[in-house]
């Protein structure tokens, strides 16, 4: 077996029980699902291929420590500002922005 | 569309290579041999839709790999079978 691609790619190593428990999603988890879809739509991403790509190079750390949509939010971020969509600037400009209006708001 | 590469029923060996980008084939199928049990369609490459379209789209093959030969601690049945969809690209014909 070769080495694995990515810290997804972990079939038949040891992975202890499997959590079957069902959960609602979250309003940001929805939301995270309508920006992807409508990035595809708008063309702003070529296919889930992409996202996957984008998922595949977090560091074994952060997949391990991400929920399945912060995953796929860490990626959506990653490939509209490496197709130059957003600039980092923007978007570390709009997480503050959040920030500020959480902790304004006391839910931070 | 060109023609199909290989047959169903005919023997066909899963490339083990690792190209840094996104790809549909698990490292625990890699260089493994196996049966093509039918022929799925034709999909976009993945590995070309990063930064691109996807084209021109590949033929993709249901293969068949006996499970003791995947798991070298393998307790179930000899007669286990994994199915797996690989792109054409990733298969060569073995003997």
């Amino acid at each position: 077996m070769t080495e694995p691609w990515g810290p997804h790619d972990v079939g038949g190593q040891q992975a202890g029980p499997v959590d079957l428990s069902e959960h609602d999603y979250a309003h940001w988890e929805w939301q995270i699902d309508a920006m992807i879809r409508l990035a595809l739509k708008k063309g702003l991403i070529s296919d889930f291929a992409e996202l996957r790509d984008g998922i595949e190079r977090l560091t074994p750390e952060d997949y391990n420590r991400c929920t399945y949509y912060e995953r796929w939010a860490k990626s959506l971020a990653y490939t509209l500002v490496s197709r130059g969509v957003i600039s980092e600037a923007e978007l570390a400009a709009k997480i503050e922005q959040i920030r500020a209006r959480q902790e304004a708001e006391g839910v931070a | 569309m060109s023609d199909a590469l290989f047959r169903v029923g005919q023997r066909v060996r899963i490339a083990d290579r690792t190209p840094p980008v996104h790809h549909r084939v698990p490292s625990y199928v890699k260089g493994r041999r196996g049966i093509v049990e039918r022929i799925c369609g034709m999909h976009g490459e993945p590995e070309k839709f990063i930064r691109g379209d996807g084209e021109p789209k590949q033929r993709i093959y249901r293969v068949r790999i006996p499970q003791t030969d995947l798991w070298c601690d393998y307790a179930g049945s000899e007669a286990d079978k994994l199915e797996i969809e690989i792109f054409e690209h990733w298969l060569e014909a073995a003997e």
